[in-house]
């Protein structure tokens, strides 16, 4: 048997350690990891808008340098708060959604990226919900119309691979958002993911079979994260000259 | 020629000896002793990360590094070691390299970290790194445990590996989905190597859901325990 004394020793030992050895490798390899993480999210921004890439490339063919300059020339980011203001002087890319979500309603703040391609912008958003099992993410792109949606991308925490995650894995899936309207007649009723496939052309795609859960939280993600976008769009809408493009005054 | 051979067994010999029983270290784990199929340790993660190879794959690399690294540490601490609180110090250990290792994966190839980060973390919780610390590196020399480790790490992944390969193509149709040496091997369009629509003898074919969640893992190990019974008699147990 072992003395008291000896335990304490031996642990704080190991303990000190082991903890200098992981802070070293940690501190040594952090400034690569946040590169590569800031390139991962902006990626997963690019991926919303897809289809609309420079020289007609989808994201998985930009280099790491490409989504920088990408990002650098055609990207432009604001932060909103609740009430559709810009907050000066925060840049989008700053905002951590997750965080965020820890926060009362009224005091979150918002990531916006606009993106310009051949003369058209494209307002992409972010979405965060949760899933079955943890969060679960997305970025959706709207056209000028601020109706029309032109890409969306997801991601997730912890979902079932082969199931849940298939909202990620499965280009198949946020490809299906692509020309689906956030309003109905100038109602707001955002984008729902069916069980046993879509009935309204217009705002429903496809469900995932054997991960209702997940897809559920999708629904719930897109219909209250695009909503808290409302009062931005607003303003948008009444100050833009040609703003009617939505049916609200047909 | 020879005599460069002759050099290099002595001055390599009692470092790191490689003979009949260090084999039988790394090949009785993928057979007679399989983690999986014959200890029936580490079943948990072999149920959640085995409906894709692609992360089975990773998970079994990730594996056999920190079960050997783990089981060489410990050995090597293992006559310091007090044995009231071996078990939180196997734990730190293997703690660590886990730690290690997400790290390692987060400046390589961020992308795969973030589809591995849940499974790496059950690296930790898998019973075959802390059973082999407990049962085989707190009784031998560092070298053996090394081996030892990795003989069970790649016991394991074998295993992970087959089942992942048998969910993945009768559920999903697809081999190494995710990966970037992907595979589409049966399916509706026109993508995959046997196509369902047009092909006059798989049209009914269709991929089954059952083999995407984790219950189609235990058929399968259940399936492997009984074939690799059959073959090998020794290992059933007539009481």
């Amino acid at each position: 048997m072992y003395s008291t004394r000896y335990i304490l020793i031996f642990v704080v030992i190991l303990t000190s350690v082991v903890a200098i050895a992981l802070t070293g490798i940690r501190e040594a390899t952090a400034e690569k990891a946040a590169q590569n993480e800031d390139i991962f999210n902006k990626r997963a921004i690019l991926s919303a808008v897809s289809d609309y890439l420079p020289g007609g490339n989808t994201v998985s063919d930009l280099s790491d340098q490409d989504v920088l300059r990408i990002f650098e020339e055609k990207v432009t980011q604001y932060a909103l708060n609740m009430e559709g203001e810009v907050i000066e002087g925060l840049k989008a890319e700053d905002i951590d959604m997750a965080k965020e979500r820890k926060k009362p309603e009224a005091e979150r703040r918002l990531p916006l990226y606009v993106y310009e391609q051949d003369g058209n912008g494209y307002y992409i958003v972010s979405v965060r919900g949760n899933g079955l099992w943890d969060e679960i993410w997305g970025n959706i792109a709207l056209k000028e119309d601020l109706n029309t949606i032109a890409g969306a991308s997801f991601d997730h925490k912890g979902e079932t691979p082969g199931l849940g995650a298939e909202i990620k894995d499965n280009p198949a899936f946020p490809a299906q958002f692509k020309g689906k309207e956030i309003y109905d007649e100038g109602e707001y009723v955002s984008v729902t993911v069916r069980k046993g496939g879509a009935r309204d052309p217009q705002h429903e795609v496809d469900g995932i079979s054997g991960a209702t859960v997940t897809a559920d939280g999708v629904t719930e993600m897109l219909y209250r994260g695009i909503k808290y976008y409302e009062p931005y769009f607003e303003d948008l809408r009444s100050n833009s000259q040609q703003g009617m493009l939505i049916q609200t005054e047909e | 020629m020879a005599e460069t051979a002759v050099k290099e067994k002595v001055t390599r010999e009692p470092m790191l000896p490689f003979g009949k029983k260090e084999r039988k270290l790394i090949t009785d784990p993928l057979n007679d002793n399989n983690p999986i199929t014959v200890q029936v340790l580490g079943i948990c993660s072999a149920l959640a990360v085995t409906s894709l190879v692609y992360p089975s794959v990773v998970m079994a690399i990730a594996v056999v590094f920190v079960i050997g690294f783990s089981s060489l540490f410990t050995s090597m601490l293992r006559n310091y070691i007090p044995k009231q609180v071996r078990m939180i110090v196997q734990l730190v250990i293997i703690a660590s390299l886990v730690t290690v290792v997400e790290l390692t994966l987060r400046y390589l190839n961020y992308p795969v970290y973030k589809q591995l980060s849940v499974y790496i973390g059950l690296i930790i919780t898998n019973c075959i790194v802390m059973g082999r610390l407990e049962a085989f590196s707190m009784a031998n020399k560092p070298w053996r445990s090394f081996l030892d480790g990795i003989g069970n790490g790649l016991g394991y992944g074998l295993i992970l590996i087959a089942v992942g390969v048998v969910r993945e193509i009768f559920g999903k149709g697809t081999l190494f989905a995710g990966s970037p040496i992907e595979l589409k091997i049966i399916g509706p369009t026109a993508g995959y190597l046997i196509n369902t629509t047009d092909n006059a003898f798989f049209g009914w074919y269709v991929n089954n859901n059952l083999m995407v969640l984790p219950a189609a893992a235990m058929f399968i190990i259940g399936i492997f325990i009984w074939i690799q019974r059959s073959y090998n008699t020794k290992l059933v147990d007539v009481s």
